[in-house]
């Protein structure tokens, strides 16, 4: 038993139904209790879809556990075949239902249905979404796909991007794009924008491009072995990965096409010098493995800051998330335990997060700014404008997307200058935020966004230094008092005097 | 004060014959409740003893999350506490243990079955007992069921309430308890009016915190305030307390006729009652009439959800002078939902429970003009063409009594007036299946 407050993965039925609402054609019957059809507004108000996931649940009461759950199985199945008529069925069980086993699967194979129905097993007590996602779509190419002949032209399939995926609607568009100026034909995108009869042609490309291991990685290798698809194995995210996932498409497909990145502004960008004060901005990065990995190469190289912290929900890519941290220096966190995660930011205190929904609110309770980089996914994450992550336009994207929530580079000296200003102070946050207001005369001094505690640990601050530490704009306060924390514990010192505090910013100036 | 009531129609639906189908499901288990529970009750700790699904449930319940550590919670069953019995109450007592060592602010500790520790026959009771007596008398453990299995949306505050009746200490003393979760603000007003009628002493159940004197016995009357406290009526009955039937105080009529059967308890005089209802009810009277008037002479349909469809029936018809096609409900009391369904005009299909599919039909036959459903269904009606209320937010937002009836009526009234102010049509394209599909 785990006490969770608030968690970054559903269940695994959640996951198959990421993959059956990203599809067309497909239906899934889910043998779950009253209640689980929840899951329909994931889809119906966060990713404001404009029709009910390809889903009939069960929904079994106390009442039926007595009698016939079994039948009310295979009645609900029977309808929603006549109702619905899809290309293919996939059938399962949620988390109550796996207790009581009924083994949905076994039921619907007697049924007789004349269309193809793949069963799942999704391990409810042990596994999560992601996983639910990669194994669903991967049973239903297996049942489905069959060998044939690769297509005149060089072709490829695009794998892994589902509903309520983070971006993938406008990532896939970009890809999509990037890949027809290469003179690259996609063959099928799958599981979203998918239906069975395209899955069973997937074997017809030359290689797969896998967008999101997350939810695509065990498709990518059961292709590679049975289809003799090589995939590729960088996620384009970023502008270096993007270059270097060109790269690897020409090495799979031959292309020599020539490409125009003209598009790509976020290079000019960074090295414009309005950036400059993006340099060596502590960040902390926390998300989905994917997109830590690729976050942390843009932070670093793309956009001047320092990595302080960095890891990932997901424990099955724990293993490259671990190697990374050791390459940047850092100690990885590899949890999907929200307060622990909270717990590391606190004690880091970077100028900035880069993570998930969750992440957002831990910034806002220490007064941290985020950007959000990673599902789990909120309304927000679904713009009406076209903003991809992959590519390079995404590379735009992030650019925009990070630096919005920080104080713009000549704001920051001004409130250095003005620190009194009762409209231009530092208690009122970035000016271009809602969150800006001008203070009322007379009114008492800002409480402090961040708690901090006079003391921590061993060392007292004295008076007067903590007083100059308050005067110190709070963007880059927790930053002041870290440093001159460790530098006081590096030198033995017990308390923290003014003198302390200079010569620790002394020691720290770059 | 009847020269101002709208006459009670001359058949109303109580004993209209009610439509039972059994399918699939558009609703809410009782988790839900605690989203607006854990509000209410400051001092109290929400754990459901469930699975992942639960505990993700109540994340996407609670829309766009609170950016604060909430005062609920779910321990997650593992494979290894579906192994044995014992070994699950061992690790229950752990983790409440660790729980209430960081959160030395939690006076009551709700746990909540859910349905996977119903099915492995998880015994809470026991564990709630066993947890009172270790943490007495600083932290009271309770225990019910949110199940889906055992209970719908609105049902986990029932529940929840009649889990609190049982402990309720014991008085003599003439009482009206009030019963139902409201927003503080409405809460307020409804114990104004009541102190102006003379009414008193008043206790509420849930109290905003345990200190609070609730108590219960013989000489206790209760009214209720929510339509979907079925099993605290009845835990409330087998404690010896009077049950004041009414409609619900919903728009100016409900409040008023709710008012009316306590007044009548309590032997207030006419002059009393109309020296204190007088005012609010014109007040009332006049914002309902501004804000209704995009819903005069439109129809409305019920898909079941918040259980509050009956007395919003009531009065969508009578105040707002719509017309009600279909009113689904997921359980129909005819002692709670009676003096409601004596007021609503005959002419509603009536129905309790769903098959979700072959209401959906219905719906996309009737056409109406508004349709009150579950956030499931509310897109993809709108894409369809149709308006929709979402009925979640009628449980959310301060709509009971006087001042509220004419917001009440706004909630209605706001999807017609936005459809009446947009001049595109919107093109569904979250993705590009979606956009082929609006093509």
């Amino acid at each position: 038993m785990k006490l969770t407050v608030w968690t970054y993965e559903g269940p695994p039925h959640v996951g198959a139904m990421r993959v059956a609402t990203g599809m067309k054609g497909l239906h899934y019957v889910l043998h779950a209790p009253q209640g689980d059809t929840y899951a329909d507004l994931l889809f119906t108000m966060i990713e404001r879809r404009d029709h009910r996931p390809p889903v009939t649940y069960t929904t079994f009461q106390a009442r039926d556990l007595g009698s016939d759950t079994a039948g009310l199985f295979k009645k609900a199945c029977q309808d929603a075949y006549d109702r619905f008529k899809p290309e293919a069925i996939i059938v399962g069980a949620s988390c109550t239902a796996e207790l009581i086993q009924d083994d949905p699967g076994g039921l619907a194979e007697t049924m007789g249905l004349p269309v193809p129905v793949i069963p799942l097993e999704l391990p409810s007590y042990q596994r999560k979404e992601n996983f639910g996602a990669d194994e669903t779509f991967f049973q239903i190419v297996r049942h489905l796909a069959k060998p044939m002949e690769k297509t005149a032209r060089v072709s490829c399939n695009i794998i892994g991007p589902t509903a309520l995926g983070f971006r993938h609607r406008d990532d896939v568009q970009e890809i999509t794009n990037l890949l027809y100026e290469l003179g690259i034909e996609v063959n099928v995108t799958a599981p979203m924008g998918a239906t069975p009869t395209d899955i069973t042609k997937m074997g017809q490309a030359h290689f797969n491009v896998l967008l999101y291991p997350e939810t695509g990685e065990q498709t990518a290798r059961y292709c590679e072995r049975t289809f003799d698809q090589p995939f590729t194995k960088v996620i384009p995210i970023g502008a270096g990965a993007t270059h270097d996932f060109i790269a690897e498409v020409r090495a799979l497909s031959g292309s020599t096409a020539e490409l125009d990145t003209d598009r790509l502004r976020q290079s000019w960008w960074s090295r414009s010098v309005d950036s400059t004060y993006l340099t060596g901005k502590r960040v902390f990065i926390f998300g989905d493995g994917t997109h830590v990995l690729t976050a942390a190469r843009i932070a670093r190289d793309e956009m001047g800051f320092e990595v302080a912290g960095l890891g990932c929900y997901n424990r099955e890519f724990a293993r490259p998330v671990r190697a990374l941290a050791k390459e940047f220096g850092v100690t990885p966190l590899i949890t999907d335990d929200y307060l622990e995660v909270e717990r590391a930011i606190e004690e880091l205190q970077p100028e900035m997060i880069l993570g998930t929904q969750m992440e957002r609110h831990i910034g806002k309770r220490l007064g941290i700014p985020c950007a959000v980089i990673s599902a789990p996914v909120h309304v927000q994450d679904f713009p009406a404008r076209y903003s991809p992550q992959m590519g390079f336009e995404g590379a735009n994207v992030i650019f925009d997307t990070w630096v919005h929530p920080l104080v713009m580079g000549l704001e920051e000296h001004l409130l250095h200058m003005f620190r009194e200003d009762f409209e231009f102070n530092d208690a009122a946050g970035p000016s271009h935020h809602g969150g800006h207001a001008p203070q009322k005369q007379g009114a008492p001094a800002p409480v402090e966004a961040t708690p901090e505690p006079a003391t921590t640990g061993e060392v007292i601050w004295l008076d007067l230094a903590e007083r100059e530490l308050k005067k110190i704009p709070f963007f880059v306060r927790g930053k002041a008092r870290r440093n001159t924390e460790t530098y006081a514990t590096e030198k033995g010192l017990r308390e923290i005097s003014l003198d302390t505090l200079y010569e620790a910013k002394a020691h720290f100036a770059r | 004060m009847t020269d101002q009531f709208t006459p009670p129609p001359s058949v109303g639906c109580r004993a209209a014959p009610v439509l039972k189908q059994r399918g699939q499901r558009e609703v809410f288990c009782g988790l839900t409740g605690i989203i607006w529970l854990h509000r209410k009750m400051q001092d109290a700790f929400f754990l459901v003893v469930g699975s992942r699904t639960c505990a993700h449930l109540l994340q996407s319940a609670a829309g766009v999350m609170i950016f604060a550590e909430p005062r609920f919670g779910t321990a997650i069953l593992e494979e290894s506490d579906l192994a044995g019995l014992n070994d699950a109450h061992a690790e229950l007592d752990r983790e409440v243990e660790t729980l209430l060592a960081r959160r030395p602010d939690i006076r009551q500790l709700f746990l909540v079955g859910s349905c996977p520790s119903e099915v492995i026959k998880l015994d809470l009771s026991r564990a709630a007992e066993r947890l009172t007596q270790q943490f007495a008398p600083k932290v009271r453990v309770l225990e019910y069921s949110g199940s889906g299995i055992e209970t719908t949306f609105t049902q986990g505050e029932d529940a929840c309430l009649a889990s609190m009746v049982p402990v309720l200490p014991k008085t003599q003393e003439r009482e009206l308890l009030v019963v139902g979760a409201l927003p503080d603000v409405v809460e307020d007003q409804m114990m104004a009016l009541l102190d102006g009628l003379g009414v008193g002493p008043v206790r509420l159940l849930p109290a905003r915190s345990l200190d609070v004197e609730t108590g219960i016995g013989p000489n206790t009357v209760f009214a209720l305030t929510q339509p979907f406290l079925a099993d605290t009526h009845a835990a409330l009955e087998r404690r010896g307390a009077t049950h004041i039937a009414a409609p619900f105080p919903f728009g100016e009529e409900g409040t008023t006729a709710w008012l009316a059967a306590i007044a009548a308890q309590f032997g207030v005089s006419d002059e009393t009652f109309k020296a204190v209802t007088d005012a609010p009810r014109r007040r009332a009277r006049a914002a309902i009439a501004q804000a209704s008037e995009p819903l005069n002479g439109k129809s409305v349909f019920f898909f079941p959800d918040s259980q509050l469809e009956v007395p919003l029936a009531r009065f969508l018809t009578r105040e707002c002078a719509m017309t009600a096609v279909e009113v689904g409900m997921p359980y129909i009391h005819d002692s709670i939902h009676g003096p409601d369904l004596d007021l609503l005009p005959e002419g509603p299909q009536i129905s309790e429970g769903q098959d979700v599919d072959l209401q959906l039909d219905r719906c996309r036959e009737a056409r109406p003009d508004l349709t009150v459903c579950g956030l499931g269904l509310a897109n993809p009606l709108e894409a369809e063409g149709l308006s929709t209320k979402w009925a979640i937010e009628l449980v959310f937002t301060p709509v009971h009594f006087y001042e509220q009836a004419g917001d009440l009526a706004s909630l209605f009234a706001r999807p017609l007036r936005r459809k009446g102010l947009l001049k595109h049509e919107g093109i569904a394209a979250s993705d590009p299946t979606m956009r082929e599909v609006a093509q």
